[in-house]
């Protein structure tokens, strides 16, 4: 009797549940929209226009759910090892310092096809390394991880903006940047394979690492539900005292799980470093790996649902800003609140529609919510 | 018969398509015990929900004292006066009793006038029922059996006239159940109505005037306790005949299997839970370690698992030492042949967000039977899993079903399948049956007893003491992290309430 409500149909569970949390987000920040006196039909068209519309806003659209797809997967191998790693910020920030010494010293010998798995080496390895300390500290000193790898964050910005004006930053230049990669660390651009469907692309910085994204995605997919590294992560993520049981050592999982989170943190910094802007500035990851937490809840902690929910954050980025362009009264920090409340319907506010739902389904449908299974079979 | 206390008519109750009550007719006669049993899940703790206002029929009517009453909360059951003894006691463990007793029943934002008359009433309630306790002990620092009387003066404190007791004797020694039974018994003489929920048929039979059976969500019989018999309420609540004691042969007991010399655990404040224990389970025969739950049963398997580091001590698996003061990996002593099914299935020996099949490896998964290279295979997992469906009875059949969807004896069978599948030479059993309904009590015990007659050294720890009696080949009692005393099957149960209760000598007791 535990619980009253079995579960839904898995195209509810996914689909349709999703779709309805979204749907209310944009009701509400339609009426934000109103309150600063546009039409919300009219900015909803934009949004969704300026994200899909046009060859180039698909193009910035995905380069940004590139970015999403790192950190979100990032949180989520984390997560189902039951640790809330919210230090994906820090470590795609430092993963550039792997990037920039590997750029800076093959840019100008290797071509990019070579300097490209170097990089990528160099950014997990980068971003593991900068996990393996807070989850060393949760594994043996029991420091929780949460606020260790929050610290980490401060610490990794830290330390990138003394290297960016300082040891990185070329002399004589005034900004708090690496000097320009060369051609031997540009990655080649996608954006053809737009225009293969005849859309026009003026220019997009969308990149090769859009294809590394994916590939990583089904990696984790991989890694979770058919290894035994991930079903002993995933034990340990349920239920610590099982994962004893079963004869998994707390450390070394806690230790695995967070430096392969911390390496996809490190590889999103490939595709604004090397695929747009071609040097390491302040500050370039902007906030991403926070949204890579709102990605995985969205996503459900599934790759599926993390590409979809990095595509859908991309759509709000890229939209956002060509809203904030179109409706001088919608400004940047507007963009921020509708991002915001999708993040709360979506992720914070997940199950607020779902006991109503599930008990439309149990009235409708009995069998739709697999409850006669139970029925008689005792609790 | 007296005027019904409570009459419950039609009551049904669904929880989206489970019908959890259906059609339940019941009277309660004023001024009697009346036992309601039924296997887990056959919807006892529904339908006193529905009467104490935690759930609301879908249908049907309840009248307290003959007119009808609404319930919808709690508070109106008390108003009511229905008071509940719930099975986890509802106390604030660092507040004095008297405290506890107030807690809701506050009358001013200043307490002193509250707690002044709740010390007299309080006083009156224990001298008139025999309800002694130190109003002004700290909750935490008393034993449960007294807790659960503080439980049952704060129902009479707010005027309870009927106590709904559930699975009260859970926690307690036979004697602390015994002394329990007095108090209903004082209270029923006061003209009070008690209903008694539990799964224990033996007490069904010591103390109910009058007794319900309840099966799959129906009221299938009311019986006056006289005129029934054990056999009789077992084969109502089960819906067939069932064995309550297993047929087993002479135990042909060999060499030790396991050899414990000296253990000593602490728990993690600190506390030394199992305190220089020294004992051998032989092939070929299964020893009980009977005693009342907190007596360091739990610190001792968990120890010889591997699970919890011990402080001192040495054991021996099959002649060779395991390491149990360093670094003892449960899964090196499963390598060697040491199986282990947990007492804390829901948290330890299973993932409950897992589907069976993942359970159903679960400690074994390093096995290269179930592995390629680093992937798991499936295939193999999944042949496997429903292998042991089939020889274990596991219902539903389906290793892709969520293992929280299992009831409790399933959950426990695909636990003991996992385990008795990979041929040990050692089970250690940790409440075989807790929460196992009545069909599967028969089937694991068979088991057990099936692996002993296979040569293996089974260990078995209960707080069960019927189960220990019917299981065991040796039976050891353990009391504050000691074992006190060994005796044979044959052992009476006052011999070993005795024992559990930390009575030294046995002999000036009997």
């Amino acid at each position: 009797m535990s619980t009253p409500y079995a579960k839904l149909p898995a195209w509810a569970d996914y689909g349709l549940i999703p779709l309805i949390n979204l749907s209310v987000a944009f009701i509400v920040a339609g009426f934000v929209v109103m309150l600063v006196g546009e039409n919300p039909l009219r900015a909803a068209v934009i949004l969704v226009e300026g994200a899909f519309g046009k060859g180039t806003g698909i193009a910035f659209t995905l380069f940004y759910a590139t970015t999403f797809i790192f950190t979100g997967l990032s949180v989520a191998v984390a997560a189902h090892c039951g640790l809330f790693n919210i230090g994906t910020e820090g470590q795609a920030y430092i993963a550039g310092l792997g990037i920039a010494i590997v750029c800076l010293s093959f840019d100008s010998t290797l071509p990019w096809w070579l300097t490209f798995p170097l990089a990528i080496v160099a950014s997990a390895l980068v971003g593991a390394l900068w996990a393996l300390i807070p989850a060393y500290l949760q594994a043996k000193r029991g420091s929780h991880i949460v606020i260790t790898t929050i610290m980490f964050n401060f610490i990794a910005a830290s330390i990138m903006v003394y290297l960016l004006v300082g040891p990185l930053k070329p002399a004589g230049s005034q900004a708090p940047q690496t000097r320009n990669f060369l051609a031997g660390a540009e990655l080649p651009k996608l954006n053809w394979i737009i225009e293969l469907f005849g859309a026009k692309i003026r220019s997009a910085p969308l990149n090769i690492s859009f294809l590394l994204a994916l590939a990583m995605a089904f990696l984790v997919w991989l890694l979770i539900w058919r290894t035994k590294l991930g079903y002993e992560m995933r034990t340990y993520g349920h239920s610590p005292k099982a994962a004893r049981y079963a004869g998994i050592s707390e450390t070394r999982i806690i230790i695995t799980a967070m430096m392969i989170s911390g390496a996809l943190a490190g590889m999103m910094a490939l595709n604004p470093v090397m695929g747009d802007q071609h040097n390491v500035a302040i500050d370039f990851v902007s906030g991403a790996g926070f949204v890579g937490i709102a990605v995985a809840l969205m996503g459900r902690l599934h790759p599926v649902g993390i590409v979809l929910a990095a595509m859908l954050f991309g759509m709000l980025y890229q939209g956002g800003a060509e809203l904030a362009f179109e409706m001088p009264a919608i400004s940047r920090d507007m963009i921020v609140i509708i991002q915001g409340l999708v993040i709360l319907f979506a992720g914070a506010l997940e199950h607020m529609f779902r006991p109503y739902i599930q008990a439309l389904f149990a009235s409708f449908s009995p069998k739709s919510v697999g409850m006669q299974a139970v029925n008689g079979k005792g609790a | 018969m007296a005027q019904a206390a409570i009459e419950l008519i039609g009551i049904n109750k669904s929880f989206g398509a489970v019908r959890a009550n259906r059609d339940i007719n019941l009277e309660i006669a004023r001024g009697t015990i009346h036992g309601i049993v039924g296997e887990n899940g056959a919807g006892k703790s529904t339908l006193m929900s529905i009467l104490y206002g935690f759930y609301q029929a879908d249908s049907g009517e309840i009248r307290v004292g003959g007119k009808p009453a609404s319930i919808k909360t709690p508070n109106d059951a008390i108003a009511l006066g229905i008071g509940m003894v719930h099975q986890h006691f509802m106390l604030v463990d660092n507040f004095s009793v008297l405290e506890n007793i107030i807690l809701g029943a506050e009358n001013d934002a200043l307490l002193k006038s509250s707690i002044a008359k709740a010390r007299s009433e309080l006083e009156r309630l224990e001298r008139e029922y025999g309800l002694e306790v130190d109003p002004d002990a700290i909750i935490e620092e008393l034993p449960v059996g007294l807790q659960q009387r503080v439980e049952i003066l704060k129902a009479l404190y707010r005027g309870a006239e009927i106590l709904i007791l559930d699975e009260p004797t859970g926690v307690l020694t036979p004697a602390e159940a015994d002394h329990l039974f007095r108090i209903l018994r004082q209270l029923k003489e006061q003209g009070k109505t008690v209903v008694l929920i539990t799964h224990k048929l033996r007490e069904i039979m010591a103390i109910t005037d009058t007794v319900s059976v309840m099966r799959q969500g129906t009221m299938v019989a009311t019986r006056e306790t006289g005129k029934t018999t054990v056999e009789e309420l077992a084969e109502l609540m089960v819906g067939r005949r069932v064995l309550l004691r297993v047929e087993k042969g002479e135990a042909a007991a060999g060499g030790v299997k396991l050899a414990i010399k000296n253990l000593t655990v602490r728990d993690s404040r600190g506390v030394t839970m199992v305190d220089d224990i020294s004992f051998d389970v032989r092939a070929g025969e299964i020893v009980g370690i009977a005693g009342v739950a907190g007596n360091g049963q739990s610190e001792l398997l968990e120890a010889v698992s591997g699970i919890r580091r011990a402080v001192s001590g040495s054991v021996m698996l099959d002649g060779k030492p395991i390491d149990l003061t360093g670094n003892a990996d449960p899964g090196e002593l499963r390598d060697r042949g040491l199986a282990h099914v947990p007492e804390d299935r829901h948290h330890v020996g299973l993932v409950l967000a897992f589907e069976e099949n993942e359970n159903s490896i679960l400690g074994y998964h390093d096995d290269p039977r179930y592995l390629r290279g680093p992937f798991l295979n499936i295939d193999a997992i999944m042949a496997d899993a429903s292998d042991k469906i089939e020889k274990y009875d596991i219902r539903p059949g389906n290793p892709r079903l969520k293992t929280a969807n299992f009831s409790g004896g399933n959950q426990q069978k695909i636990v003991l399948a996992r385990e008795i599948e990979q041929d040990p030479g050692v089970l250690i059993v940790g409440q075989p049956t807790r929460g196992v309904d009545v069909g599967a009590i028969e089937f694991i015990h068979k088991r057990l007893i099936a692996m002993r007659d296979q040569g293996k050294a089974v260990l078995v720890v209960s707080v069960e003491l019927d189960e220990i009696r019917s299981l065991s080949d040796r039976i050891l009692v353990m009391f504050a992290g000691r074992i006190v005393g060994e005796r044979g099957p044959d052992a009476t149960e006052g011999e070993l309430g005795l024992l559990m209760a930390g009575v030294e000598h046995q002999e000036a007791a009997l």
